[in-house]
């Protein structure tokens, strides 16, 4: 194994070669914000929320997506980041329908927390109220469109873990949207197997198991991470 | 084929030519005013005046001249005939006949036209796109087969990279150094894609090019194909390119047919074909990382970069990705060598760039000038000034681009000239604005573009392009406070900084460009502040 010496947030972090600063910042105990990073499936470096200042570049870099180099110096709190990432969680809020009291992930969600992280308290942006419907075919699950932040961790998981590929994207820019097999109801796609992946992998309250109700969406998103390394790993039990 | 044979059939090819070529323009702008009719009408007048051995109507590619088309021109002597009509057609085999007619006549020797230094339009308007052996007749093809005979693949690379030529789809990067990075990873299946996706609105100098010329992009694709050791090539080009794409389509058969694509080009080992890839339509999939995910046939969202495309592109294989007009110098650099190339131009910005000069100006249409050349000497002198009235800005680089106020037309225009005053190059498109234009009404335009165009991948793009639109029609409609002025500026900054691709990374500018020069303008549409009623006295 090669390693790699960089230094973030002035500490000295040694890590394995080919990792992302997000992993290396993981291991050395400094957390930075994420939403659309999930351990065990691929990057989409979309949420923009991970972003670190990097020493001689004048650049932002994701750091869920930028491999870690010698010697390179990262900053992952700079005032302006904290800025901008604030900036970032106030457009989620204010692009959909995120009412939390009466969510069922209430308590439990990423972007909740996010909100927190940064100190967002309200947004300077005028709220969009979209009307982007929900879809309660599916027997077991339900997706309500107007809590999605696009993160497209469900479409990732259901590809990559389940071999489904039930999920993708649909339309462009403020009109995208989540879309289940051929733009049907999620009841009628033949590929899902019920596996529930999504609703665990679903940051937010957008995917939730029907029955569900306010604040009772309590995800495991452990499993996943335990899911994709079990042959890696030789664990089948946890 | 040998060269000995492409030679001579570029001879025998010429020697067909009439004395008398008349050509008429028939492409997109000019076939849109009729000039199809125009065409027939010409060869029948030819035909009716017993003129059929000595003189021929070719139809060409583009003149350049649109805003003015149809446009018919004597290949003999230059006269020039603008917005011709199908009944005016008889009149003009006349004046080539040694008669007279009343028609209206353009100037050849305007500066418009002479100010104008052509590369990769030199054969725009020359000949017939529709036949290869036109292209053949003009020396087509002959640098390639230099390159394939005379130059090793090393050769080509320190050629173009010599030249200084830097890419013309907008973010000039230096060619030279692209291609030597593609050509240094391993050997193996490597792709060569040649990037029409053109998506600027008032754009349309890659269409001119492909629909004029398809044999020069094909050429220069196959020598970067051979410089850089891949055998395939795609031509992505935009749905709305009907005729670009039927050209593209013609061209490729009878490259094929000759031997000059295909296998064993020029009986030589080298083999390379090119498939055409038609896209929807999204501004974005002209996005390097989108436009390869397109044409894998998946969606056209970009990817963060690196890994870039020249290690890890279409199907995870090497990539090189030009735009088409970068691809339309190849020929010339070859043909006549990188210094003659870096002679012209300025000492960063090599060679000319093809630009489509439009808004409030007498003369529209496509201009091709040498780098270096100031934004005044195109308005004023190439394009005319401003029918009645001043010019207040020029604005260049489409949705990415900027405004540049009047005050500042000495700016020369190259690469780094107008990044400084917070434009860019761009692909080509030139908008003229005249003093009645309101900046933050265009400023909402091209947001309202980035809004629409946004993959929908990244948030600061998706949403923070909604915001600002949102925000600009507050202004406009005088509901925006200073407060929320600042917090527009705000964003603005992050989502230059924090989105993932380009268009993202470029959507602000327009609106900050205006705010550094315009910033008066934007003031002045903030909500008056409550005024105090006046016996509000403090007279409890
Ligand atoms: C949103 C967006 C749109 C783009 N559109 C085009 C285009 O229409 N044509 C083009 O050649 N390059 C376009 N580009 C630039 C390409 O990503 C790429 O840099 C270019 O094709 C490289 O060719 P060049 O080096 O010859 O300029 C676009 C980039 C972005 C970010
Ligand atoms: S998804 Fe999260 S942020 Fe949105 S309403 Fe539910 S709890 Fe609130
Ligand atoms: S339940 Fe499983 S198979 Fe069905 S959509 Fe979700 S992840 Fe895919
Ligand atoms: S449904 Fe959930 S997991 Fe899927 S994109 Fe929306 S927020 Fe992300
Ligand atoms: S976590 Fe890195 S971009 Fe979303
Ligand atoms: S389209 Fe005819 S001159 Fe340009």
């Amino acid at each position: 194994m090669s390693i790699t010496t960089l230094k973030i947030n002035g500490q000295d972090v040694v890590t394995e070669s080919g990792k992302t600063v997000l992993a290396a910042a993981k291991e050395a105990g400094i957390p930075i914000p994420t939403l659309c990073h999930l351990e065990g499936i691929s990057e989409a470096g979309a949420c923009r929320l991970c972003a670190v200042e990097v020493k001689g570049t004048p650049k932002l870099m994701a750091a869920c997506v930028t491999t870690v180099a010698e010697g390179m110096e990262v900053e992952t709190h700079t005032p302006k980041l904290q800025d901008y990432r604030r900036m970032i969680v106030e457009l989620f809020f204010a692009e959909g329908n995120h009412v939390c009291s009466i969510c069922v992930a209430n308590g439990n969600c990423e972007l909740q927390d996010a909100a927190i992280e940064v100190g967002m308290d309200h947004s300077r942006f005028n709220y969009r109220f979209p009307d982007r419907g929900m879809d309660l075919s599916h027997s077991q699950f339900g997706i309500d469109h107007n809590r999605c932040i696009l993160c497209t961790r469900c479409v990732r998981v259901c590809d990559e873990i389940e071999g489904a590929h039930v999920w993708d994207v649909g339309n462009r820019g403020e009109a995208c949207y989540i879309v289940s097999g051929m733009d049907q109801p999620w009841g009628e796609v033949s590929a899902c197997t019920a596996c529930g992946k999504c609703v665990d992998a679903c940051p937010t309250g957008a995917i939730f198991r029907k029955g569900t109700t306010t604040g009772e969406k309590a995800g495991d998103r452990a499993k996943l991470e335990f899911l994709v390394n079990a042959r890696d790993k030789q664990e089948w039990s946890r | 084929m040998d060269l000995a044979e492409l030679k001579a059939l570029a001879v025998a090819e010429k020697a067909k030519f009439k004395p008398l070529r008349v050509h008429c323009c028939t492409s997109t702008g000019c076939q849109a005013a009729q000039s199809l009719e125009v065409k027939n009408n010409l060869a029948k007048a030819i035909q009716d005046k017993g003129l059929g051995d000595r003189a021929e109507v070719v139809g060409v590619g583009c003149m350049g001249f649109c805003g003015r088309g149809p446009l018919v021109q004597f290949a003999h002597d230059d006269q020039l005939f603008e917005t011709v009509t199908p009944d005016q057609a008889e009149g003009i085999i006349d004046v080539l006949a040694g008669g007279e007619a009343d028609l209206v006549k353009g100037d050849p020797e305007h500066p418009f036209f002479s100010r104008q230094f052509h590369i990769v339009r030199k054969n725009s308007g020359n000949i017939n796109p529709d036949r290869i052996e036109d292209y053949i007749a003009v020396g087509g093809y002959q640098s390639l087969y230099k390159a394939l005979f005379e130059m090793s693949p090393a050769e080509v690379v320190a050629e173009v990279t010599a030249s200084g030529l830097r890419g013309r789809g907008g973010g000039g990067f230096p060619t030279g150094i692209k291609w030597a990075t593609v050509a240094k990873m391993p050997e193996g299946q490597k792709y060569v894609i040649c990037n029409g996706d053109e998506g600027d609105p008032g754009a349309f100098m890659d269409r001119s090019v492909l629909e004029s010329d398809p044999h020069l992009v094909l050429e220069g694709m196959a020598i970067a194909a051979y410089a850089v050791g891949a055998n395939h090539g795609y031509i992505y080009v935009r749905a709305e390119y009907p005729l670009a794409i039927q050209r593209l389509e013609t061209a490729i058969k009878q490259a094929k047919r000759y031997g000059i694509l295909g296998s064993q080009i020029f009986d030589s080992p080298f083999d390379f074909k090119i498939d055409i890839r038609i896209g929807a339509g999204a501004f974005v999939c002209g996005e390097e990382t989108a436009l390869i995910h397109s044409i894998e046939g998946k969606r056209g969202n970009p990817r963060p970069r690196p890994p870039y495309p020249a290690q890890d592109g279409l199907w995870h294989c090497p990539t090189l990705i030009n735009n088409v007009e970068t691809y339309g110098n190849i020929s010339a650099i070859i043909e006549k060598g990188s210094a003659w190339f870096s002679g012209i131009g300025t000492e960063k910005s090599k060679g000319t760039k093809i630009f489509a000069l439009t808004g409030k100006i007498r003369n529209n249409g496509l201009i091709e000038v040498p780098m270096g050349i100031t934004l005044r000497e195109i308005v004023e002198e190439m394009g005319g000034g401003v029918p009645d009235g001043e010019i207040k800005a020029v604005q260049t680089g489409g949705p990415s681009g900027g405004c540049i106020p009047a005050y500042l037309l000495d700016t020369p225009v190259d690469y780094d000239s107008l990044t400084k005053v917070g434009s860019m190059m761009g692909s080509g498109g030139m908008v003229v604005m005249d003093t009645g234009t309101s900046m933050v009404e265009v400023a909402q335009f091209y947001m309202d573009f980035c809004q629409e165009e946004s993959c929908g991948k990244c948030v600061p793009c998706r949403a923070g392009t909604v915001q600002l639109h949102a925000m600009l029609t507050r202004l406009l409609k005088k509901q925006a406070t200073l407060a929320d002025l600042e917090t527009m500026e705000q964003l603005c900054y992050m989502v230059k900084e924090m989105s993932l691709c380009g268009l993202g990374m470029t959507a602000p500018n327009p609106v900050l460009s205006t705010l550094q020069y315009f910033r008066s303008e934007y003031e002045e549409l903030l909500q008056p502040l409550p005024t105090m009623p006046e016996n509000h006295a403090l007279s409890v």
